[in-house]
């Protein structure tokens, strides 16, 4: 090694000398971008940045410099180092730039691979579609009533003003429960609506009552694809002072309009024994809109050319009603619904065969989507 | 109820060009359901036509049939270019003659002006001579089925058409031979050859089918319906009930009347009656376009009334009859064979009409043998009386025949038109079969009508739109109610038809139809502020989210079972399971009983699953299930004048079946199958367990497992799902001996729990409190324990001794084999101990795990596995 040296050596000042520096930067410049990976930059650093790189060894000769040649070569020499170094960094960004965008690249995966935690699961499209409506009637401030399906006699039929010699109550259309001993009548049967709700509710409750009640019922029907002999109804009861069958009516239509958007409705007269006045609450048919009527050249199947789907029974609470659950019909008056949940399920999603909703199929339960899931 | 709409139209002024559709419209305006308007000839499409039979040949065939080769005239417009095969009658051919035209119109294709030739048609029926007027579909018509007629070659003749009977044209259900027409039409004109028959028979009409409520019984007849089209239309009406009741009197055949379910008989008596005269066509259209079939002219005739006026009535032979009729209730053990040929043996509480002999008639039901007119019969007493709608119900159920009389009955028949109806049975029976009316009986009078008080504003006051009071008055009195109006006050008897007129409310929907339920403002009422759903509903509803999310679907099978069931679940004598609820009538006989648990309903879900090629299956359903009551007593049936006592109420509960929700699931195949991840994770008891879990969760409730034995599970799979000191239910694997019994794939799993009970375990929201800060200490343990020893319990002796410092422990795994001795197992648990306020030291977190161990030491003689 030279340590401080009074003598000038001109060899080791040609080190220091301009020319030299600059080819040592140039070589340095050239190994750094010749150097396409992070080991051969790696290599490149050491050989022309290193302890014993050309640069390095040339800066040692400094020293040996007389002092009055210091300061320049000494500024020479800080020169050369930056431009190293800056062409190092510069290089070295950019190779693991590189490098990361390889490895990015390398690492890419199929995103439309499945990716399920678990199962497909499912609730029941009918119970979607209960909590659905259900909601509604939450919103406006009513509450859900619920009843045991084996019923007594009296709260499904007689409460309702349905005499004992209706054919109703006859075995072709009410399960009866038997007896204990299989002797005589238990006067309990399965529930052949969700009325009986109706009276256990205003039996219970405080007036006013506004309640609706979703639920099984049961019917002695034979099992095709308009028929089971157990489906679903949701039923609302409304009692409370100055009740109209106007208020049933504007219930009805918000409910409708829940359900199916933007639609005419209409009440066609009927029978109930539970209601008086009694109706049907119809839709206007989603599929003709009401063309097919009178034209037998375009006949709908869906409202068989009438223009209108009957929804669900209605009409404002028979006093007797009232009268068997103890309300005062001088005072109280109130409207009774029901409609089907099938039928609404066939109407708002299009299910076409009722056996699909109870035979349990999985891709039947799957199908739902949106809010009612 | 089916009706034409030329019917209706005789006794209400229909506006001309008034639809069938618009007149159902009208209909359904006034409460009546119209399912369908079917036109009469509707289905009957091209050359359907008036013709004439030339002449024809008989032809027996090989088969025994023998049928008839015919020429027959349908008029020039429809003749053929060239002249039929000839008939050839014992072997000689006789000369085809054209036929001509009497106007001498031209005719392109026969010998001179004027003249065509007939068609060749082949007919297999016998019941027509040459000179007859027929119906002719020619090559192009169709015919209802439908069926396309063409010419064809048949029975070696080109057959150019086909000769129709009744129900080939669909008027009616006769194909005992052709439709022969009469010398002329209807309204005694000459029959056009080749005109088209529909039009010209006047067959043409259109039926209404309507299905009639309850409360419409007044609209089971043409007279019913022509009345209220009429108010619908605003168009003028005529009641077909000419006459008004007479007083009482026995001037015809003596009746006596013994009950009060039979206010009013009458018996008219026509003498002189042709028993071979034949119904018309007209009638015999008119009855089979409403469902009915004609018999002779006398049934003809009662039953056309019955539908014209809504008085079922009756026809007896007189001189059949023994002495005077009486009307009474019956008497225990007597029997009638009925028209229908059935012998019945009545009740007491049946109704029947008899003579000296006994019962000869069940009243407003049936009529009986003994008395039915015959082919020889020329006196005739007919029946129209009036009985009490309940009585009759009962008597049509109790011997479970039901009649076009007792469907009206039952829904009550205008008291009023029994009489009027009789007359017109004996005009009818007068003008197309001859005789005389002899005689007339009017036993009873017409019951009076409930008078029935309302305030004039109840009508606005419960539709909820404004209904002056005089519009009310006007609607009602248009409806034949007779209104009395002291201000605002109404006193009102309805007319005899309308036995449903009778509460205040009932007039309102009256009024409320006749104004039109289009007119009703549609309010939404204001509900007071309500509680939203209770928490057991928000609970319920979560639960089921939950599981869904989690990979399970929801089904819904019927709730119905069978004893079998319960010997294939494999469930003992005792178990509270077998405590079923029967149903008297139920659907299927091998499935009588009401469900106490959901699995098997869950297990056929699997099957049909399984059937259309789904083997990976987590079904779950909730449900109620059915238990017997604990006393076996009726419920009763409370009066319906007022609210029923607390004790009746009581009965009522005490006599329904328990029917908890029940919350269940089955596991089939693979939880998760194999895919690019890795293998398949196969459904288990794990899963069924899982199930559970999620549900405890949901209700925020600590789930505890027991091992248990319990039907339908494996012995060694089972575990009892407990909750505080409740047990909620059972998890695992199927008895291989029940996976074999309901076919469904080894080792499938389930599990069912209390959902009312879990739910009802709910204790609050929960408390959320501090958080620490403080750094986490980590200690691993492995402990030796005999085989036999619950990972759950050993765990919660771990949790026992760790104190408050410890935060939480997870299970890390389960070793066996060496240096771990035969028959124990090394248990490895990570425990995360941290202070509140403090960094633990190695001291504290030593501290902890020998604490942890020596509790498990001391409970399981574990050993700290080195």
């Amino acid at each position: 090694m030279s340590g401080p040296n009074d003598n000038y050596d001109p060899k080791q000042v040609a080190a220091l000398s301009a020319e030299s520096l600059d080819a040592i930067v140039a070589d340095a410049l050239a190994a750094f971008s010749a150097a396409s990976s992070s080991a051969a930059l790696k290599e490149a650093r050491l050989a022309h940045a290193g302890e014993k790189s050309p640069i390095a060894l040339a800066n040692r000769e400094i020293g040996a410099l007389p002092p009055a040649a210091r300061k320049d070569a000494g500024q020479r020499m800080g020169a050369a180092r930056g431009r190293i170094n800056a062409a190092l960094a510069e290089r070295q960004a950019a190779v693991e730039a590189a490098e990361l965008e390889q490895a990015l690249a390398s690492e890419a995966v199929d995103v439309t691979l499945p990716v399920a935690l678990a199962p497909q699961g499912a609730i029941h499209p009918i119970t979607g579609l209960i909590d659905l409506m259900s909601d509604v009637f939450v919103a406006m401030g009513w509450e859900i009533a619920e009843g045991p399906e084996a019923e007594a006699e009296w709260l499904n039929f007689d409460a309702l003003n349905i005499s004992a010699d209706h054919p109703a109550r006859g075995e072709s259309d009410t399960l009866f429960v038997a007896s204990a001993d299989g002797e005589g009548d238990s006067h309990v049967v399965m529930r052949t609506h969700t009325s009986p709700v109706q009276i256990r509710s205003l039996l219970d409750r405080e007036l006013p009552v506004y309640v609706v009640c979703p639920g099984k019922v049961y019917r002695a029907d034979e099992f095709d694809a308009t028929h089971v002999p157990v489906f679903h109804q949701i039923e609302g009861l409304c009692v409370d002072k100055g009740i109209t069958m106007a208020h049933l009516k504007g219930t009805l239509d918000h409910l409708a309009k829940e359900m199916f958007g933007d639609i005419r409705t209409r009440f066609r007269p009927n029978y109930f024994p539970f209601t008086e006045p009694s109706a049907e609450y119809d839709l206007e048919c989603f599929v003709c809109h009401g063309a097919s009527v009178g034209n037998p050249d375009a006949p709908c199947k869906t409202c068989r050319s009438e223009g209108w789907i009957e929804w669900g029974g209605c009409g404002v609470v028979n006093p007797r009603v009232l009268k068997a659950a103890g309300v005062d019909s001088s005072e109280y008056s109130g409207f009774a619904f029901g409609m089907g949940i099938e039928r609404t399920l066939m109407f708002r999603n299009n299910a076409e065969d009722m056996r699909d909703m109870v035979e349990g199929d999985v891709r039947f339960a799957r199908m739902l989507k949106g809010e009612a899931r | 109820m089916r009706a034409t709409k030329s019917w209706i139209a005789e006794y209400a002024d229909l506006p001309a060009g008034l639809s069938a559709w618009q007149l159902a419209d009208a209909l359904v305006s006034v409460g009546l359901e119209v399912e369908q308007v079917e036109a009469i000839g509707g289905d009957v499409s091209g050359p359907v036509v008036i013709g004439r039979v030339v002449d024809f040949v008989e032809e027996p065939q090989k088969n025994g049939k023998t049928i008839r080769w015919c020429h027959v005239d349908v008029g020039p417009e429809h003749a053929p270019k060239s002249p039929p095969a000839p008939l050839v009658k014992g072997g000689e051919v006789p000369e085809l003659r054209p036929s001509r035209l009497a106007d001498a119109r031209t005719s392109g294709s026969a010998e001179g002006p004027g003249a065509y030739w007939p068609r060749g048609v082949i007919c297999g029926a016998l019941n027509f001579a040459p000179g007859d007027h027929v119906v002719v579909a020619l090559p192009g018509a169709t015919l209802p089925g439908p069926f396309p007629i063409g010419s064809r070659k048949t029975y070696g003749h080109v057959s150019d058409g086909m000769i129709c009977a009744e129900d080939e044209l669909g008027l009616g259900d006769d194909h005992a031979g052709i439709i022969v027409l009469g010398e002329v039409d209807d309204e005694g004109n000459p029959w056009t050859i080749g005109a088209p028959a529909l039009e010209a028979m006047g067959v043409s009409d259109d039926v209404l089918d309507m299905p009639v409520t309850p409360d419409m019984g007044h609209c089971l007849s043409v007279r019913g319906l022509a009345r209220e089209a009429s108010q619908a239309l605003h168009v003028a009406y005529r009641d077909v009930i000419a006459h008004a009741t007479p007083a009482p009197s026995q001037g015809g055949h003596p009746v006596v009347l013994e009950s009060e379910a039979c206010p009013l008989f009458v018996a008219l008596t026509v003498e002189g009656f042709d028993p071979a005269a034949e119904s018309p066509a007209w009638m015999k259209q008119r009855l089979s376009a409403c469902g009915m079939r004609s018999i002779s002219l006398s049934v003809d005739i009662s039953n056309y009334v019955m539908l014209e006026t809504g008085q079922p009535n009756h026809c007896y032979d007189a001189d059949t009859l023994q002495g005077a009729i009486v009307v009474r209730q019956a008497k225990p053990g007597e029997r009638i064979t009925t028209l229908d040929d059935v012998v019945r043996t009545l009740d007491e509480a049946d109704l029947v009409i008899t003579d000296d002999r006994g019962p000869i008639g069940i009243a407003g039901v049936m009529g009986g043998e003994d008395t039915e007119l015959r082919d020889t019969t020329t006196r005739i007493v007919i029946e129209a009386a009036n009985f009490d709608p309940v009585s009759i119900a009962r008597t049509s159920r109790r011997h479970k025949l039901g009649s076009e009389a007792s469907r009206r009955f039952e829904r009550s028949v205008d008291p009023g038109a029994a009489y009027g109806a009789a007359r017109r049975v004996a005009d009818l029976l007068i003008e197309l079969g001859g005789g005389r009316l002899a005689a007339e009986t009017v036993a009873g009078e017409v019951p009076a009508m409930p008078v029935q008080t309302i305030d004039a504003g109840l009508p606005e006051r419960i539709l909820g739109m404004p209904v002056a009071a005089d519009r009310v008055v006007e609607i009602l009195t248009a409806s034949g109610v007779e209104v009395a109006r002291d201000g605002d006050t109404l006193t009102l008897t309805p007319p005899s038809w309308r036995a449903d007129l009778v509460d205040p409310y009932d007039y309102v929907e009256e009024v409320g139809i006749k104004v039109g339920y289009e007119h009703l403002p549609s309010v939404v009422p204001a509900a007071p502020v309500g509680r939203g759903y209770t928490t057991e509903q928000k609970l319920r509803r979560a639960i089921g989210r939950a599981l869904a999310a989690s990979g399970f679907v929801e089904v819904l099978t019927f709730p119905w079972a069978s004893a079998a069931d319960a010997d294939a679940l494999g469930l003992d004598a005792d178990d509270p399971r077998r405590r079923t609820v029967a149903l008297t009538n139920p659907l299927a006989e091998t499935a009588p009983l009401l469900r106490t648990t959901i699995l098997p309903g869950l297990f056929g879900a699997v099957a049909r699953n399984a059937s259309r090629g789904a083997d990976d299956l987590a079904l779950f359903e909730a449900g109620r299930v059915f238990f017997a009551s604990e006393t076996g007593e009726a419920a009763p049936l409370p009066s319906v004048d007022g609210r029923p006592s607390d004790e009746e109420l009581e009965a009522i509960e005490r006599a329904i079946p328990w029917q908890p929700r029940n919350l269940a699931a089955v596991l089939t195949g693979a939880w998760m199958p194999a895919g690019w991840q890795g293998a398949a994770t196969l459904a288990s008891w794990t899963q069924a367990i899982a199930f559970a879990e999620i549900a405890a969760a949901v209700v925020g409730v600590r789930l505890e497992r027991r091992s248990a034995q319990q039907a339908p599970w494996h012995p060694g799979r089972c575990a009892e799902l407990v909750v505080g000191e409740e047990v909620i239910g059972y998890a695992g694997e199927l008895h291989p001996s029940v996976v074999k019994a309901f076919d469904l794939p080894t080792r499938t799993a389930a599990v069912e729990i209390d959902l009312d009970l879990l739910v009802s375990l709910f204790d609050g929201a929960g408390v959320l409190t501090p958080v620490s800060s403080q750094p986490v200490a980590k200690e691993d343990i492995a402990l030796i324990v005999d085989e036999s020893v619950p990972v759950a319990d050993l765990q919660e002796a771990v949790v026992a001794g760790g104190g408050e410092l410890l935060e939480s422990v997870r299970l890390f795994d389960i070793y066996r084999g060496a240096p771990v001795p035969e028959g124990k197992k090394s248990v490895a648990f990570a425990l995360r101990l941290r202070a509140s306020d403090r960094t633990l030291t190695d001291a504290d977190a030593a501290g902890v795990r020998e604490a942890s161990v020596a509790v498990a030491v001391e409970r399981f003689g574990a050993e700290l596995r080195a």
